[in-house]
């Protein structure tokens, strides 16, 4: 194959930089395009840590015990062959990112500490402090630009992808982006493209994510025909605090050090995961955490000071340990509540965190339009139909470790290199985007968009979180289906030509309101409870029907998703019943 | 709980600034993103004029990373951890002062990262093929490392040094700190010269005036006059040395 053309990364995160740097190291020049500079990705938001069983305490822990319960977590939804090679490399990634210099916590011996986390007994978890995905973020903030100072990155920074070039073969050529300050919209070519773009929270309004993480990469891929997995399983956070902005995390690593939720029943405090799982107590899965959380306090009616709250109680662990281990965490509780952590019992409710479901992959993390890869968060590939805390950092450095290695194997069968493709092509699809923007600027309707942004955050939030029924789905996909009606009628407020944030933002709305057609009405078909996703008519989870990943593909003549299902690699455990207690 | 926010705006990097005053009732638990997210929700002037949106960056809404930074009632802080309720009912916003506006709140701090190349903060490792553990660090090392390791490159100590301004090139207090950080590592310390000489160079550290201001000013309470005093004397020592040795 003739060479001249390079990699194409979209996206800086954990996943996104990763990908990047085994390229570099496999001598390929690479555009990386974000948002925002890569040192601000919404890695930075991770808290707790990183998985990895290393067994440097002792306690027998190994691999292949992390293999069973991450499956075991994800109610066997996940394909195991790549989960299980995720376990195995796990020791090798946390060992890369201590040479990398992430300022992980010691014992006093000076070896790498670990904590417990969800649904393990084993302390498997390396942290720096309660900010470690900012230190492992940045760790390989600095190794990619040690690479673009050898000229082998190029940054895009503040550059937005807008489209997948994808000749007339289905072969993925290069990517359409605009500048969101100068609003320039350019064609790249590229013989590989991996989308690295995180997370989808937005579509929630108010979440622990960054308000970044809209999922409008994904979407525009989905609407050009690649796969969209597991749309349903999205994660809510049994233990987040309340805000007029944001959801704001407190990390699973404060029940892992200890902390206890409990509320008041007959005047007495209630430990009620304790009791009720005596084995994990605090620590059960997210899912389970967050049901429990929400009967307590919607059914039984028995939140903290009758609100949607209950406590998250450290304040009976020393002040010197918290600051060490918790201190991050805990000083975000203090900042935006004012109240004091040390002292006094955190008030949580669940928030919407993460999605499992993402663009569909294969084993190589290639979607289903060959040259167009994805890695992280925005991938469907390893944590089933719930995920383990701190597996997800794993499974972002894991995941760009593979695209990495997997590229040159692709452009080594490849034929034809993205330079002998006329531009006509690129020219096409460039045209087609600025034809969707010109749409946009001439939208002079009534509409805020920003408020029509949140009224889908509020419905989705509603109807499509925790608790899930048929009737309250199919009124949620006619609502969207009306607010995709009322977007033509939006406003789009700015006429300027310079750093004008609501032209992209309508856009990313646009990409929103499409991918929480998928995620609804991937719940609405699903008639079972099989991990984060509970319905209360279909409690059981029902491995006859619906052991089986969700395929979403757009239907350009209903402006619709089609769902079909697929079948579950099981091959290497057996599934069973997934039980805590 | 009512308030006035008084924004200073520009429409692009060469147009001329101007204000825009808007009046709201938020909650008291609001923050300055939130009360930029409610214009963006309702664009409308005191006078009752209908304007653009105000363009500003954030993403996290933590203070972790260093998008939302700007001036508030003549400080520089992150907005989304400057809550409604302790700063008075005018709020003054306009964009950070050392660095090139783009457009209304939003700035380029490229500078910033361009600093961090220059003095190479990173760990020169061989590859990221397996080779087993890093090198023990005690927890003595980890602990001054992880205070150094939080700096989120937002600028603030930027802003507050005098040093830093249109007639210099000061590289600033923060990327001096990460000079330290990566000296501090066993591995990070096989090219602390390289460090050392960048820091040397012209806008390196001998420009500190030796203020104060950044340390007062930092949000995450990054050792900055420490690192410099440290770095200061690493710095003599190695032209000492330099001086001997040729
Ligand atoms: C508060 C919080 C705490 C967490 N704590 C933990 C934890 O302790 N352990 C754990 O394992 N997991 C944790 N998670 C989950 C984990 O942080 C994320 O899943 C993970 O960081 C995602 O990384 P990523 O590389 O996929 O994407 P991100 O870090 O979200 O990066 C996405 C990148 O894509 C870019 N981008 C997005 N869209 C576009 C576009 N259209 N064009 C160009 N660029 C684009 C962005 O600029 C960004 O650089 C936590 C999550 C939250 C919300
Ligand atoms: S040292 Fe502090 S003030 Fe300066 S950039 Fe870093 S975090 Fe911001
Ligand atoms: S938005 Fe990240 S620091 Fe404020």
């Amino acid at each position: 194959m003739s060479s001249g053309c390079e990699v194409i990364v979209v996206g800086g995160g954990l996943a996104g930089l990763m990908a990047t740097i085994v390229a570099c190291e496999n001598n390929l020049r690479v555009k990386l395009f974000t948002l925002l500079p890569a040192k601000r990705s919404h890695s930075v938001c991770a808290q707790g840590g990183i998985n990895a069983s290393v067994n440097t305490k002792g306690e027998g822990d190994s691999p292949e015990i992390h293999f069973y319960e991450t499956v075991y977590g994800g109610d066997f939804l996940a394909n195991q062959p790549p989960v299980k090679a995720m376990c195995e490399n796990a020791p090798n990634i946390v060992y890369l990112l201590d040479r990398m210099g992430v300022m992980f916590n010691r014992t006093p011996e000076g070896f790498l500490d670990f904590r417990r986390f969800g649904g393990t007994q084993y302390h498997r978890t390396a942290f720096a402090g309660a900010t470690t995905g900012q230190q492992i973020l940045y760790a390989l903030d600095e190794q990619v630009r040690r690479f673009e100072s050898s000229g082998l990155v190029k940054k895009y920074t503040g550059w937005e992808f807008l489209r997948a070039v994808i000749d007339d073969d289905n072969i993925c050529r290069g990517i359409v982006a605009g500048n969101i300050h100068t609003q320039e919209i350019e064609y790249f070519k590229a013989d590989a493209v991996v989308i690295a773009t995180g997370g989808l929270g937005m579509i929630f309004g108010k979440s622990t994510n960054s308000v970044i993480c809209t999922g409008s990469a994904q979407s525009i891929l989905y609407k050009q025909g690649v796969k969209y997995a597991n749309g349903e399983f999205i994660q809510v956070h049994p233990t987040a605090i309340a805000g007029g902005d944001k959801l704001r995390l407190i990390s699973e690593s404060v029940r892992g050090e200890g902390g206890r939720i409990w509320t008041y029943k007959d005047g007495k405090p209630w430990y009620f995961l304790e009791e009720k799982y005596p084995k994990y107590g605090n620590l059960v899965p997210r899912d389970i955490a967050s049901r429990e959380i929400f009967n307590v306090c919607v059914n039984m009616g028995l939140g903290i000071d009758g609100k949607n709250q209950v406590y998250l109680d450290v304040t009976h662990i020393d002040r010197q340990t918290l600051e060490y281990k918790l201190g991050g965490v805990l000083e975000i509780y203090e900042k935006f509540m004012g109240e004091d952590p040390y002292t006094k019992p955190m008030k949580v409710f669940p928030a919407v965190h993460y999605t499992m479901g993402g663009l569909w992959v294969d084993y190589n993390q290639m979607t289903n339009i060959p040259g167009l890869f994805a890695a992280g968060e925005c991938e469907y590939q390893y944590h089933g139909a719930n995920r383990l805390g701190a597996n997800s950092l794993l499974s972002c450095i894991h995941g760009g470790m593979v695209v990495g290695k997997k590229i040159p194997e692709y452009l080594k069968g490849l034929d034809k290199s993205c330079a002998d493709i006329g531009e006509n092509l690129f020219e096409r699809e460039k045209k087609s985007v600025l034809s969707k923007f010109e749409r946009y600027k001439s939208l002079k309707g009534k509409e805020n968009p920003y408020h029509l942004h949140k009224e889908l955050g509020e419905l989705m939030t509603e109807n499509v979180t925790v608790i899930r029924y048929n009737d309250k789905l199919k009124m949620t996909i006619e609502k969207i289906k009306e607010l995709k009606e009322r977007f033509n009628k939006i406003d789009i407020l700015d006429n300027s030509d310079f750093g004008n944030q609501t032209l992209f933002y309508v856009n990313q709305l646009a990409n929103m309101l499409d991918l929480a057609l998928v995620i609804t009405k991937g719940a609405l078909l699903r008639n079972e409870s099989r991990g984060s996703h509970y319905k209360p008519e279909f409690p059981q989870r029902d491995d006859e029907n619906f052991l089986k990943t969700t395929i979403a593909i757009y239907d350009e003549k209903n402006d619709e998703p089609v769902i079909s299902y697929e079948e579950v690699d099981t091959s290497l455990i057996k599934p069973v019943t997934r039980k805590y207690d | 709980m009512k308030i006035r926010v008084i924004v200073e705006r520009r429409m692009s990097p060469v147009s001329t600034p101007y204000i825009n005053e808007f009046d709201l009732d938020v909650e008291e638990s609001a923050n300055v993103i939130s009360v930029l997210m409610e214009i963006r929700r309702n664009p409308v002037t005191v006078s009752g004029e209908k304007v653009a949106p105000v363009s500003f960056e954030c993403s996290c809404l933590e203070e972790v990373c260093g998008a939302c930074t700007m001036n508030i009632n003549g400080k520089a802080r992150q907005a989304c951890s400057a809550l409604v309720k302790d700063l008075g009912s005018k709020i003054y916003l306009s964009p950070l002062r050392k660095f090139p506006v783009l457009r209304d709140l939003i700035v380029d701090r490229k500078r910033i990262f361009e600093g961090l190349r220059r003095v190479k903060a990173w760990i020169p490792i061989d590859g990221t093929h397996g080779l087993g553990p890093g090198p023990k660090v005690s927890e003595k090392t980890q602990r001054i490392g992880y205070k150094l390791s939080r700096c989120m490159s937002c600028g603030v100590c930027m802003e507050a040094c005098p040093q830093v301004n249109d007639r210099s090139n000061f590289i600033g207090p923060a990327v001096i700190a990460q000079v330290l950080l990566f000296n501090l590592h066993p591995t990070g310390a096989m090219i602390k010269e390289d460090r050392l000489e960048a820091l040397m160079d012209e806008g390196g550290i001998s420009e500190c005036g030796n203020a104060q201001n950044c340390v007062k000013a930092c949000p995450k309470q990054v050792p900055l006059t420490f690192s410099i005093a440290k770095l200061n004397r690493d710095t003599l020592f190695y032209s000492i040395k330099r001086l001997l040795d040729s």
